[in-house]
């Protein structure tokens, strides 16, 4: 697609992250951070693509991203989030969590802030025996992490120490994490459970457990809709999306057939949650599109170049309205448009802030779409 | 064996002293190890400080170059979109889209040369900076030889467009002089300019009539006086007759003007209309294809190519390809007129212009320091159906044995092994255990790239890979003390007889704890629980701990004397499931039926009976204890039992 510009940056990309815009802003947001992994040294980069001089009169755009700043980062960079505008937390394959600060006036990246060995196996302290930790989220000032030792960790961005720390949370490898509201966090896990931890509780256990029926297929990524915190979406190995209403049942309101390999991300547009993007290994990275109004719209809006399918949910009555829940199949329909047609390789990770989307893939490019909904 | 081409080179082993001692060495997939031995040549061990450096070696060290990763990435998805192409394409528009593909890797190596371009500017260091220069230099070498290949070989241009073609590629690549032009155009009087008749000696030379013609314009408007000079050589230029790209004109069309255009040339020259001027004369002389003419502007041609392409354009611009050879060679003769013998890029490019392929391949081959320009060039040639006669006394054919070094290159790099796998798809007959081979060799160092790497067996029903990469990181697992995820991944190699290993260790620390680890994996085991005996007992068991939990205690019952009575629990485990039953014998209402409590002592005796009189001694007491009780529950419940069946009967 002609607006998308692709950077091969000589470094497979695990994560790509949009720095949040301060809450007052109108402009798009112009720096994203990347990590790498799989690389003898791995690094954290910072890229901009807001350079006005490029862009035309009309607010087209068309240069690529360009390199700000990078920093060494030791082992694979398994997941990002920025804590807040100048801050970054990663994991690390190594089981350290480390916060990097962007000095915007001289453009430089340094640690600030750094736990060595957040996740390990066995014993802290002897030399090898680091776990990968594989997922962060942030919610300034907490930081949650979770890891393939299965402990979800608490710590706070200017404290030394972990907050709070549960061992042996998880029997098996956490994938990923994200927080339903301030106190209380979500994992899943590789045997396809969801899980809904409170932080509030000093049991080591969560509070509500959730699975998928029958073949335990693992999951690999969750985010919760930014508005109605009970609608959680988790992508799971066989790149199966599915949907989940925490407030009933223990299995999920429905399944989509989506992608031939593991879904590695799944996100929420964060402001305009109608819109869900996925990217898999298979090389693909669908938007999933809730606002289009099959009744409304004549089909001659699908076609042209995009391959575009339909899907009819098949959901459980539900009486709040939400284009994620509801269930009438005559009405409700979803557009799904893959906006990576020729990919081979996997597509790591995904971003969307506003009407910008940024992706990176094992094929060692990063991709920027600024006008998504065009 | 065939013979040897070339000399191997000699690579000295940096800190190693082959004098002093001997050298041992081990193949690897892509490299070599070499240390140094503790075997003394004379015979006396003496001693000494043993060897303490084991050396790498890498045969494809460009695979190492940073920004060449540029190029391997974005070629790998230009050649996996021409492989996938294959099956749709056919006739007229194959060739316009192969000569796209052929188009789309010249300008991959094109941005490449930029970027390296740049890194060479910008680099500090001298020894970096002559590196990346050197990498320019022989990526524009490849693109050069690529450029040719596409025109002779991939479009096959015919007579006429084939010309119109050289000329391009000529403008292209010798560029050198383009500097100079930049030069006289943006000085104030181009025309005063010392290098002024150069740059119009280099537009004839390179057929860039309109460009020329201008400059002559300037020229002419300052020297009114032979302003019909200027006129009638700007006439002839004009005039000229080129082949055109379209069939508008048959070759023989073609050729009648051009003789026309040739012999008004010749009158002009011969009637003097030049002689008062040396510069326009010496061009018109150009025009005639004069060779001599043509020779003396060597300076501003630079390669014998290029004069090659001026010397057609003005004395055979009907060229046919199979002509092409004769030219070449005489080309090449005249130019280099015995000064000094071709280099292996002249070598390379006179292999082109005579049509042999695999000779332009291997000298390629030996030329270059990587695998990538080969590969993927043999690759392009082979769909065009150039390569089919040829077979290789070893391998396959040239096609997959070129291919299958490349990607083994790639499979060697820590990151690269990713865009190798598919290289092997496109390889029918070794690919695939060379890929098995490979695989296997990739360091799994966190479980997401584990789950990668799982994902490519798995398309490809690599079977045994899949096994071994999930035993792997079964085993990991179990040495990290991490039980579920062990068993997760032993559960997605369906590999019994680790099942059993790990539900073992469950159980064992079970009855060393009293207590179950890792509920939520035991309780969710769902069908996977079948894989094998010692796990279903595991998941069964658990499920007698949870009936228990919730006091339905009958059903707990029924199942635990189902686990001993259909053997589905190790004999080992007999005696712990008849003390889990005490408690049940001992409740207050009666759990076990009648015969049930048959059964249960038929467990216990069987189980007291196995043992020999020697090995009852010398259990401890604890144990005799424990028989001893679970014997008088069960008379006790036995009592109560019949007591209780007889008033139910009777009432």
């Amino acid at each position: 697609m002609e607006d998308v510009c692709a950077k091969f940056v000589s470094q497979k990309i695990s994560k790509a992250r949009w720095r949040p815009l301060p809450a007052a802003a109108l402009q798009p947001p112009d720096v994203f951070a990347t990590g790498s992994w799989d690389n003898e040294d791995n690094r954290i980069s910072f890229w901009s693509v807001g350079d006005l001089v490029n862009a035309g009169l009309n607010g087209e755009y068309h240069g690529e991203p360009q390199l700000l700043c990078d920093i060494w980062h030791n082992g694979d960079v398994m997941d990002m989030q920025f804590l807040d505008q100048e801050r970054i937390v990663v994991a690390s394959s190594t089981g350290t969590v480390t916060v990097f600060r962007h000095h915007q006036n001289n453009q430089t990246l340094s640690a600030s802030q750094r736990w060595e060995k957040a996740h390990y196996h066995v014993d802290q302290d002897t030399s090898c025996g680091g776990a990968a930790c594989t997922g962060v989220i942030c919610n300034k000032p907490e930081i949650v992490t979770v890891g393939e030792d299965g402990r979800i960790n608490l710590f706070r961005a200017d404290q030394k120490d972990a907050v709070r720390t549960i061992d042996n949370a998880d029997s098996s490898t956490l994938h990923a994490v994200t927080f339903l509201r301030t106190t209380e966090i979500l994992t899943v896990n590789s045997i396809g459970q969801l899980k809904i931890w409170d932080l509030r509780q000093q049991r080591n256990e969560p509070s509500q457990i959730f699975s998928l029926a029958g073949d335990r297929v693992p999951l690999h990524c969750v985010d919760r809709h930014p508005n109605q915190q009970h609608i959680v979406a988790t992508g799971g190995q066989d790149g199966m999306l599915s949907i989940w209403d925490i407030r009933h049942g223990t299995m999920p309101v429905s399944l989509l057939n989506a992608h031939e390999a593991e879904m590695w991300e799944v996100r929420f547009h964060p402001s305009n949650p109608d819109h869900l993007f996925t990217c898999s290994e298979d090389g693909s990275l669908w938007h999933w599109d809730t606002s289009t109004d099959i009744s409304e719209k004549p089909s001659f809006l699908h076609q042209g170049g995009r391959s575009t399918a339909y899907f009819s949910h098949n959901t459980i009555n539900q009486s709040v309205v939400s284009a994620w829940l509801s269930n009438d199949p005559t009405k409700d329909r979803m557009e799904i448009t893959n906006l990576v047609p020729n990919q081979t390789l996997s597509v790591n990770s995904l971003d969307i802030l506003g009407p910008c989307l940024v992706y990176g893939t094992d094929a060692e490019a990063i991709y920027v779409n600024r006008q998504l909904f065009a | 064996m065939e013979e040897l081409d070339v000399e191997p080179p000699l690579t000295v082993v940096p800190g190693a002293d082959p004098s002093a001692r001997q050298l041992c060495f081990a193949w690897g997939p892509a490299e070599v190890l070499v240390c140094e031995t503790l075997f003394d040549r004379a015979g006396t061990a003496d001693g000494g400080p043993s060897a303490s450096c084991v050396f790498v070696f890498r045969k494809d060290q460009d695979i190492y170059i940073h920004t060449l990763r540029k190029l391997f990435n974005e070629s790998h998805g230009i050649f996996i979109g021409l492989q996938r192409s294959e099956e749709e394409l056919a006739g007229k528009s194959r060739k316009a889209h192969l000569v796209q593909v052929s188009k789309n890797y010249r300008s991959v190596i094109r941005a490449c040369m930029e970027d390296m371009h740049q890194a060479a500017i910008s680099a500090r260091d001298p020894a970096l900076q002559n590196q990346y220069s050197t990498q320019v230099s022989i990526l524009s070498a490849v693109e050069l030889i690529w450029n040719l290949c596409e025109i002779l070989f991939v479009e096959a241009a015919a007579a006429g467009p084939l010309l119109l073609r050289l000329l391009d590629w000529v403008r292209l690549h010798v560029c050198d002089v383009d500097n100079t032009v930049r030069e006289v155009l943006s000085s104030e009087d181009p025309s005063k300019h010392e290098l002024f008749w150069n740059v119009v000696d280099v537009f004839v030379l390179q057929g860039r009539m309109d460009e020329a013609r201008h400059l002559l314009s300037k020229e002419a408007s300052a020297n009114p006086t032979s302003m019909n000079m200027y006129r009638i050589l700007d006439d002839l230029m004009k005039k000229m007759p080129v082949p055109s790209l379209n069939n508008t004109q048959t070759l023989t069309e073609m050729e009648l003007k051009w003789q026309h255009w040739h012999e008004e040339c010749q009158r002009y020259l011969q009637d003097g209309t030049f002689a008062s001027n040396s510069h326009m004369e010496s061009i018109c002389k150009i025009l005639l294809g004069d060779e001599d003419a043509i020779l003396e502007k060597k300076e501003l041609m630079t390669t014998w190519y290029h004069f090659l392409v001026t010397r057609l354009l003005y004395s055979h611009p009907t060229v046919k390809p199979m002509e092409l050879r004769f030219y070449a060679q005489s080309s090449m003769d005249l130019f280099l007129g015995g000064e000094c013998s071709p280099e292996p890029l002249d070598t390379i490019l006179m292999a082109a212009f005579e049509f042999e392929i695999h000779q332009v391949i291997k000298e390629c081959s030996i030329a270059l320091s990587n695998w990538w320009f080969v590969a993927h060039l043999t690759d392009l040639l082979d769909h065009c159906k150039l390569l089919q006669s040829h077979n290789l006394y070893f391998g396959s054919n040239m096609r997959e044995f070129l291919l299958l070094e490349y990607a083994s290159g790639l499979f060697s790099h820590h990151s690269l092994w990713q865009l190798g796998v598919d290289y092997f798809d496109y390889c029918p007959e070794f690919g695939r255990v060379y890929l098995e081979l490979h695989i296997e060799r990739i360091p799994l160092n966190t479980e997401q790239k584990a789950l990668k790497v799982l994902r490519i067996c798995e398309q490809r029903q690599m079977h045994e890979q899949v096994r071994s990469i999930c035993k792997i990181m079964a085993m990991k697992a179990l040495r990290n003390n991490r039980l579920g995820s062990a068993l997760s991944w032993s559960i997605r190699a369906k590999d019994a007889a680790f099942a059993t290993l790990i539900s073992d260790r469950f159980l064992k620390d079970y009855c060393e704890r009293g207590s179950f680890s890792d509920l939520d994996l035991i309780d969710n085991l769902g069908p996977s629980m079948l894989l094998s005996d010692r796990l279903t007992f595991l998941g069964k068991y658990r499920e007698f701990h949870r009936l228990y939990g919730e006091k339905r205690f009958s059903e707990a019952a029924r199942l635990l004397l189902m686990l001993m009575t259909a053997h589905i629990a190790p004999c080992s485990f007999w005696m712990t499931l008849l003390t889990d039953a005490l408690p049940l014998l001992e409740q207050k209402e009666v759990i076990f039926s009648a015969e049930q409590t048959y059964e249960l002592m038929r467990c216990l005796e069987d189980l007291t009976a196995g043992k020999s009189e020697k090995e009852k001694f010398q259990d401890d007491n604890v144990e005799t204890m424990k028989v001893e009780m679970l014997r008088l529950a069960l008379a006790r419940n036995l009592a109560r039992v019949i007591v209780k069946e007889g008033t139910l009967g009777a009432s």
